[in-house]
């Protein structure tokens, strides 16, 4: 098979491209695709590049049968891979539900689209929800929000890894502008890194052992016992892979929290409020689920207030309120702007309005 | 003695001996549909290449009911598990069992599909003209005037349409390289030479196969053991005529 | 102080080839060895049809895709110019097509949908029209003006020197030229790489278009030679 990377190579693509590139340096052997804005193009470079380097592609007649179509690559001992968006996203969270149940390690790309129902093509953070707890009962799975292109490159290879190492379902959860804009990034080889693949185990073909898979229970205990082994494995990998990113000051007047590209204009608020004086801490969960809710408890317990910015009316903030229940008094307010982008000139205004006045509060902390 | 033993030989040896016996109803179609695939895998000596892939409804009780992989999936889904499977790893020899309901209702959309794009896969279907396992409601395939859960008067086919002819409706889309019948559980060998063609089909690499084979549901049916014949061999054929409806041409250099 | 962060902002009538511009300005910014961020059509502009690019190029890490005032602003269009004077602030350097014939043509009116899938070069060939008419004028974003006006009939000389095809290739040139964001030779490399294959099939395209581009460039240089730039 031939090399991907020969060497290290910074690239100037859009997000969409990047998947392609970094689900081929990850190892994925095939993809199973159905058609949806703002995905596609997923697909276009994969089906492209696959028979270069012998993987495989399927299109199937919706995202029933192609969620379905690969968990069945998977389960033949393939790294599998899906995406989708919007409508679509809804749809697979059927073929998501049942990778839970039978711990099957499949990766998901969700391109967030706006919503409810068909709505925009274009952008929103509206899927947040969807994507860390759809499907019936209470299933686990592992989420990524990225940020950036070289984050997409990044966490698809982590992606990968860590399904087939912890064999939960495990999503990279971009948007439509991580989708369709064009930055530069550097793509490599994990294994020049230090980074091995994670090696691939069939659950159905293997020589001299019959299995039966099954999703299926006669009885209640048998299901909760089933339920309590998965909680416990996926409470152990949560410690493992939780991760977050934390700035600024660290007793701040406000706390900015964010995800996804939204903590590109965050971040970039923080930090030109703080070069105004302003006291002002940054806190950006990577995995949405597992959330991570010690360190965000860590720093909000230290902050006077908080400000979740999100282009959705509040999922984020649910998650944050949730987390914080009962270990911060810190008021938690909402830049909340569904389907919606953000700027970071937006987050400045609101967080001067909910700052005291400079200089005032440097020297209530001094 | 000696004669009836011959014919009704010990169970096939790809069956999974701790799961039985099985957990079909007295009557149920579902274990002479399962014995002709068991004696099949037997014949080919595939068991260890085979994957079965059950659906839900009543065949979701076949889960462990063979010594070969097997998965369960959901509801009309699995056609895309086993085509997904195939796809992956073509040494796998897959088998998507399912039931009327699963086939041509909720997942209609997955059998046409794969039918046309010609998957190498086998589809055995079983059409008991009702949902069995939720209690006997209206299935695609029951026929008109008959009574279940959800037609207490009989079906109207003015308001509810006409049973869904399936192997004619796959038949009609696929290509040339696919095997397409309908069998009964009522005349075993020749249901068991369906499979036997349909997995071969597949083993030949020619294309998609697909076996509907009519099958008593006497529990749903309220039928005791001659009715449940009866319904099964008279009243059903008048809807589901029986025999091969599409035999793949084999080409010259396969026949060598 | 040269400039360390640029927000450029091309907006005109599906067809014109805005999207080919912003394209090429990022795509030359990471030639040049300086982050960028391109984004088609995420902007209320496109409602109605105007396509939108917007380009971003710093030194240092970029943040949000959007933003809300444009360094250099180029309004291709009369509806483009109304929808586009919110990004207008005190040191916006405006360029626009002065042209005293019709501005191209609009038959994409579905761009926030699907318009903007994909950016198809060859799509703003028939884009210039010909009636005459009176030149737009920039309008002023609630009393601010910007710091320099550049008006350039990009669709005149494309139709009587060149063709009407490389109308964007014209403007480019005036971009990079009135802003120097670039050095206009990484331009021309992105462009020519950009157009590798069909460049191949199509020699004279190549000449065309590097001449579209050292037109804006020049008539840019020229016209504020004299007066000096701002």
């Amino acid at each position: 098979m031939d090399t991907i990377f020969i060497k290290e190579q910074r690239a100037f693509m859009t997000g969409n491209e990047v998947i392609a590139w970094a689900a081929l340096a990850a190892g994925a052997d095939i993809m199973y695709g159905y058609p949806i804005t703002p995905q596609n193009e997923i697909m276009h470079y994969w089906t492209r590049l696959a028979p270069k380097y012998g993987r495989g592609f399927l299109q199937t007649e919706d995202e029933l049968s192609a969620g379905f179509a690969t968990l069945g690559g998977v389960m033949a001992g393939k790294k599998a891979f899906c995406a989708t968006a919007g409508p679509g996203n809804v749809l697979m969270q059927e073929p998501i539900s049942m990778a839970e149940m039978m711990r099957i390690p499949a990766v998901w790309f969700i391109q967030q689209r706006g919503g409810p129902s068909t709505a925009t093509v274009i952008y929103s953070q509206q899927e947040t929800r969807l994507t860390c707890f759809g499907g019936n009962g209470e299933g686990l799975r592992l989420v990524y929000s990225t940020a950036t292109h070289q984050e997409i490159f990044d966490y698809t290879l982590k992606a990968f890894n860590h399904a087939w190492r912890y064999r939960f379902p495990t999503f990279v959860l971009g948007d439509g502008y991580q989708a369709k804009m064009r930055e530069a990034l550097t793509l490599y080889d994990p294994q020049t890194r230090g980074t091995q693949l994670q090696s691939t185990s069939p659950m159905l073909g293997v020589k001299g052992k019959v299995q039966h898979h099954r999703n299926t229970f006669n009885i209640e205990e048998e299901l909760y016992e089933t339920l309590s082994k998965h909680l416990a494995e996926w409470q152990q990998m949560a410690r493992e892979v939780v991760e977050w990113s934390v700035s600024g000051d660290e007793e701040p007047d406000l706390l900015l929290v964010a995800h996804g590209v939204v903590s590109r204009a965050t971040m970039a608020a923080s930090k030109q409020l703080r070069e105004k004086g302003y006291r002002v801490g940054h806190f950006r969960p990577i995995t949405l689920r597992p959330f991570p809710i010690t360190a965000l408890q860590e720093i909000a317990g230290k902050s006077q207030q908080i400000l979740v910015v999100e282009s959705a009316h509040g999922q984020l903030m649910s998650l944050v309120r949730d987390a914080l229940y009962g270990c911060s008094c810190a008021p938690v307010h909402g830049l909340l702007r569904p389907g919606l982008g953000i700027t970071a000139e937006q987050v400045i205004r609101q967080a001067e309005e909910l700052l005291p006045k400079r200089g005032y509060s440097g020297a209530n902390h001094s | 003695m000696q004669i009836i033993h011959d014919r009704n030989p010990a169970m096939p040896k790809s069956w999974n001996r701790d799961s039985k016996p099985h957990r079909f109803c007295p009557g149920c179609g579902h274990g002479i549909f399962l014995k002709a695939l068991g004696e099949v895998i037997d014949e080919l000596g595939i068991a260890e290449r085979t994957v079965f892939g059950c659906d839900i409804g009543c065949s979701l009780l076949a889960w462990d009911f063979f010594n070969v992989d097997s998965v369960q999936t959901h509801h009309g889904r699995t056609i895309p598990v086993v085509a997904g499977a195939k796809r992956a790893n073509p040494e796998l020899i897959v088998v998507a069992y399912m039931g009327d309901g699963g086939g041509y209702a909720i997942g209609a959309q997955h059998l046409v599909n794969a039918a046309l794009r010609n998957e190498q896969i086998t589809v055995l279907l079983a059409n008991n003209s009702v949902y069995a396992m939720t209690g006997g409601q209206m299935a695609p395939t029951t026929l008109p005037g008959q009574k279940t859960g959800t037609t207490p008067y009989g079906r109207d086919p003015e308001a509810t349409g006409q049973p869904t002819l399936g192997p004619e409706m796959v038949a009609a889309i696929t290509s040339d390289r696919a095997y397409v019948a309908r069998g009964t559980v009522a005349n075993f060998p020749r249901l068991k030479r369906y499979v036997k063609q349909a997995i071969e089909n597949q083993l030949a690499g020619r294309g998609f196969s697909f076996v509907e084979a009519l099958s008593g549901c006497p529990t749903n049916w309220r039928t005791n053991a001659k009715q449940t014949w009866s319904y099964l061999d008279d009243e059903m054929t008048k809807y589901f005529p029986l025999g091969e409806i599409k035999v793949p041409k084999v080409s010259e250099e396969e026949q060598q | 102080m040269r400039r360390q962060y640029w927000r450029i902002v091309v907006a005109g009538e599906g067809g014109q080839g805005v999207q080919l511009i912003g394209e090429i300005l990022a795509e030359s910014a990471y030639r040049a060895g300086k982050e960028a961020l391109y984004i088609p059509n995420f902007g209320v502009e496109q409602r109605g049809g105007v396509s939108i690019a917007m380009v971003q190029i710093a030194n240092g890490p970029i943040a949000a895709p959007k933003f809300e005032k444009a360094d250099v602003l180029v309004p291709l269009s009369r509806r483009a110019m109304e929808r586009t004077k919110r990004y207008i602030h005190s040191d916006t350097i405006y360029i626009y097509d002065n042209s005293d014939i019709e501005p191209p043509h609009v038959w994409d009116e579905v761009i926030g949908i699907y318009g903007w899938d994909t950016v198809a070069p060859e799509a703003f060939s028939l884009a210039v029209g010909t009636e005459p008419q009176e030149p737009g004028r920039p309008p002023v974003n609630e009393g601010v003006r910007p710091r320099w006006i550049v008006g350039i009939p990009a669709s005149s000389i494309a139709r009587e020197e060149l063709k009407p095809r490389v109308f964007n290739m014209i403007i480019l040139g005036a971009i990079v030229t009135a802003s120097r964001v670039l050095p206009l030779s990484v331009v021309e490399e992105t462009l020519l790489a950009k157009l590798g294959d069909k460049l191949q099939q199509y020699l004279e395209l190549r000449e065309l278009n590097l001449r579209a581009l050292a037109r804006g460039a020049t008539f840019v240089q020229e016209r504020w030679q004299g007066e000096g730039r701002p």
